[in-house]
């Protein structure tokens, strides 16, 4: 591993036979027909499975979005009525959270990217890849099928008792969430090994990319703290089913304990969700600054730091729960710090842009969409962490428009960027720049909306989940569904970005944005072995003043590398 | 005067101002550090813009100091913002012990409040103003949680639990103006009912017959003391029976089960515990003490307050006072109900 290379250049060297299919066929027309899509072990082609998958569950889940908005356009009955708007928000959020947001960057930007940003030529266990893949799409099918037998109505936090007594298809659910959490672990696993063991000659620890780094703290926090879901949900069916008192109080149970285990693994979930966001954006402020991120060190400490403090710190959503006072004492001075890795992130992507060559790509406008808006989600999960000031935003609008800002106004901005960033890697096809920054201009103000006015909505009084307000919130309700019209139109455009690229985009070089990062020194689309030559790494991935010209430009594309 | 503001509403607890004042803090901490991290942002992209592709701008430096100096300086303010958080969550959950208790019981979908005087109400909170009231909450099915924006008060309420908030209300409403409002802060689904929410101010809205987690609420109303005594004397008044108020005897007949006067005095003759009541009106008694009274109104209301003052010869001196549960009109009421049982 310890490579001593000190040439300026990346050596290209040696050259593996590969039976069967030609290893230097770019992967999307190497093997044809469905079949060998659905039984592929290339980890690009898994990935883009997954990334279907993921697009097609953030449809679903923005779609009963805007039903929800509109439902709340005006006081009263406006479209459904409260049974459905309580399924509608139930499955909004368990198929944003388990079925979009946790896959989305990890399990398809990062199987497509990951192993090419190591040099390596798949994961680490590729039948254990494809068969995460199925796994997350059986929990898809029970999830599916838990919205034709009668739905949830449960909230995806499934609070017991509620949801050890209601007779919606609750159980059904929870097994969907137990089944997807093995495909989290299993892709987890396959990261963590992939990046101790395949890393290519002279990528050494400090050299790796920061969007590995984020993709490493994941994975640990995925292997570590889905178990314990998994443990709980099913806890939670075994009541159901069988009457055994776990969490009812009814059968000698504990809600609360409910409270302790679930959010033992949502508190880290929450990181699972915005660290690979945060690693996204590294790429990207990197690339469109031309230089290498301020701080690389503190970056990646401050993932695994985020990742540790993950851990400790779930008790702050239960400050109204009747947990002890000094529990809440603790959890509340743990929540405090994790303010301190997120700061360190913040002011380094900041300092980056100091004296870079800042290209303002769509992408690159997604990463400052990031930055802006993870630092208003930041900033308001002070008056969260803050216990005064906790005690009455509890539960209110405001905590909806906090874990907005930081979920959507971050990871999925970071998804956006980063499917922007990576998208001619992954298709061959460049997409219109144009249509692209019309699509984020209405993304981000209709993102901002719909949730800052849901601020002060909840900081006014207004609780969460439900179906009917006063009249006194209407001109805030009203508001922000205005809002989720203009984000619903600028997702519209987004998509007809992509399709128009598919079917009529030019041909992407294989550096189109001339990044020093090792995933753009491949072919677009890359190779079915992603190098068509073993990868010797002797400079970082962000030392453009170490790349050579071709590098920056060309990348090692096979045309390039015939004039060798 | 009330100090509403863009974002908090009216305050109308002695909490308002603490926890606004913290609020606030964290506001204005907040605005200054976004201007100044998305300011700085935005300059650099305006002013390091690429001028041409494919130029190399000077490889990052270091700057020790700078890093260092932004991971642990945050900590300063980190530790002051628990620090106030803290004492106010310490303020937050320590009752006076002269507090006045109220007891709120949940339930899918409504809140029942029991005062100290044993009247209930429903979906409507009375609270005494300037004095402070401890809330004792429980469940009887599932998870609730009693919040009330105007206090910035909120506790959940746990089936199998007991959980306490306490408040100091600091301005009165008046007894019909709906200012202070009360919630289920925690989800508890919700359910088609004829009757709409059952709130009894708000009547029924037309436009759909839902109830649940979102009508689970109603409005509080904070009185002066007197006027607080007041509404409790009349949340005691007499009952309707058929559509009409009580009569004095009626609503007596119902006390005494409803008070469990019962389980010691019977009304057929039989001695309990403590003597009969029938034909006890207007007949002479001989006491413990080898006195004899006359069993007229002043004995009767005299025994009830002070049950072991004049104990009737051959009973215990056992039965507890009555002074503080049961008002004036209550102990009129039983005395006529007395006089009916000939």
């Amino acid at each position: 591993m310890a490579s001593t290379a000190t040439t300026d250049v990346a050596e290209v060297s040696g050259h593996d036979a590969h039976g069967g299919m030609d290893p230097n066929e770019n992967y999307l027309t190497a093997g044809k027909g469905i079949m060998s899509w659905l039984i592929t072990l290339d980890h690009k082609r898994i990935g883009v499975m997954y990334l279907i998958a993921v697009i097609l569950a953030f449809f679903l889940g923005g779609v009963m979005a805007l039903l929800l908005r509109l439902e709340l356009l005006s006081p009263g009955r406006t479209i459904m009525d409260g049974s459905t708007y309580n399924r509608v928000f139930t499955l909004h959020g368990a198929i944003m959270v388990f079925l979009f947001i946790i896959p989305s960057i990890p399990a398809a930007i990062g199987n497509f990217i990951l192993p090419i940003m190591l040099g390596a030529k798949d994961v680490a266990f590729p039948r254990l890849n494809l068969l995460s893949f199925y796994i997350y799409v059986v929990g898809t099918v029970f999830a599916l099928t838990s919205i034709v037998t009668g739905a949830v109505d449960t909230g995806w936090t499934f609070y017991t008792p509620y949801s050890s007594t209601t007779s919606t298809s609750a159980t059904t659910m929870a097994l969907a969430v137990f089944i997807m959490g093995f495909s989290s672990i299993l892709t987890g696993l396959n990261f963590l090994v992939t990046i101790h063991k395949l890393r290519a000659p002279g990528m050494h620890w400090r050299r790796l990319p920061l969007f590995i780094w984020g993709m490493y703290a994941t994975s640990v926090m995925q292997i570590l703290a889905t178990p314990v879901l998994a443990i709980t949900v099913l806890l939670l069916a075994m009541e159901r089913t069988l009457g055994l008192g776990i969490f009812d109080p009814q059968l000698g149970g504990d809600p609360v304990l409910f409270q302790h285990f679930f959010w033992f693994y949502s508190h880290p979930a929450v990181y699972i969700m915005i660290v690979p966001g945060m690693a996204v954006v590294s790429e990207l402020f990197a690339t469109f600054s031309r230089r290498a991120i301020f701080g690389y060190f503190a970056i990646a400490m401050s993932s695994l730091g985020l990742a540790l403090l993950g851990f400790i710190v779930w008790g702050h959503h239960m400050f109204t729960s009747g947990q002890s006072e000094f529990a809440t004492m603790v959890f509340s001075a743990l929540t405090m710090l994790v303010a301190i890795p997120s700061g360190v992130k913040v002011f380094n992507w900041t300092a980056t842009l100091y004296k870079g060559s800042i290209w303002l790509t769509t992408p690159m406008l997604y990463a400052l969409s990031f930055l802006v808006l993870f630092t208003v989600g930041g900033l308001t999960g002070l008056f969260l962490g803050t216990l005064a000031t906790d005690i009455h935003l509890h539960d209110t609008y405001f905590v909806v428009a906090h874990f907005h800002y930081v979920m959507m106004g971050g990871t999925v901005m970071a998804f956006l960027g980063g499917l922007l960033y990576w998208w001619p890697k992954i298709t061959g096809k460049m997409y219109d720049e144009g249509l692209a920054k019309i699509s984020w201009a209405l993304v981000f103000a209709g993102f901002n909306g719909v949730f800052l006015v849901q601020f002060i909505m909840g900081s006014r009084g207004m609780p969460r989940r439900y179906y009917d307000y006063l009249p006194a919130f209407t001109r805030y309700h009203a508001f922000s569904t205005y809002g989720s019209w203009v984000l619903g139109l600028g997702f519209i455009v987004f998509a007809w970005v992509l399709i128009k690229s598919l079917r009529s985009g030019e041909a992407a070089p294989p550096n189109p944005w001339g990044s020093a990062a090792f995933e753009w020194q491949t072919a677009s689309p890359p190779v079915l072995q992603n190098f068509s030559k073993d990868l010797v790494v002797n400079r970082g991935p962000y030392d453009y003043h170490l790349a050579t010209e071709a590098e920056l430009f060309d990348g090692f594309s096979p045309e390039a590398e015939k004039h060798d | 005067m009330n100090n509403e503001t863009v974002q908090l509403p009216a305050q109308w607890s002695t909490f308002a101002p603490e926890v606004d004042g913290v609020f606030y803090f964290i506001y204005w901490v907040s605005v200054v550090m976004f201007v100044a991290v998305v300011g700085a942002a935005l300059y650099f992209v305006w002013k390091y813009r690429r001028q041409k592709p494919g130029e190399i701008p000077e490889p990052t430096g270091h700057n020790t100091v700078l890093e260092v100096g932004w991971t642990i300086s945050p900590l300063v303010l980190l530790i002051y913002l628990f620090h106030v958080g803290f004492q106010g969550y310490v303020n937050l959950t320590m009752p006076p012990a002269n507090a006045m208790e109220i007891r709120a019981r949940a339930r899918k979908w409504s809140w029942d409040f029991e005062y100290p005087n044993g009247s209930h109400t429903v979906n409507e909170l009375y609270v005494p103003v300037n004095r402070p009231v401890r809330v004792v909450i429980s469940s009887e099915d599932v998870l609730h949680a009693l919040f009330i924006p105007e206090f910035r008060v909120k506790r959940d309420a746990v089936p199998g639990y007991y959980s306490t908030l306490w408040f100091q209300a600091t301005r009165t409403t008046g007894r019909d103006t709906q200012a202070v409002r009360f919630y289920c802060a925690e989800y508890c689904g919700a359910a088609e009912t004829a009757g709409g929410p059952s709130n009894p101010r708000e009547g029924r809205r037309p436009e759909y017959d839902w109830t649940g987690h979102f009508s689970m609420g109603g409005w509080t109303y904070v009185l002066d003391q007197a006027d607080f005594d007041r509404k409790m004397e009349e949340l005691n008044g007499p009952p309707t029976v058929n559509g009409r108020e009580a009569t004095p005897a009626e609503w007596g007949e119902l006390l005494y089960r409803q008070q469990n006067c019962n389980t010691c005095h019977s009304v057929n003759g039989t001695a309990m515990t403590g003597p009969t009541w029938q034909n006890i009106w207007g007949h002479e008694v001989d006491l413990a003490d080898g006195s004899r009274v006359m069993v007229d109104e002043n004995y009767l209301r005299a025994s009830i307050l002070r049950p072991n003052a004049q104990v009737v010869r051959g009973f215990q001196p056992v039965m507890p006072t009555y002074a503080g549960s049961l008002n004036d009109r209550q102990i009129d009421a039983i005395i006529a109900y007395i006089r009916t049982l000939h």
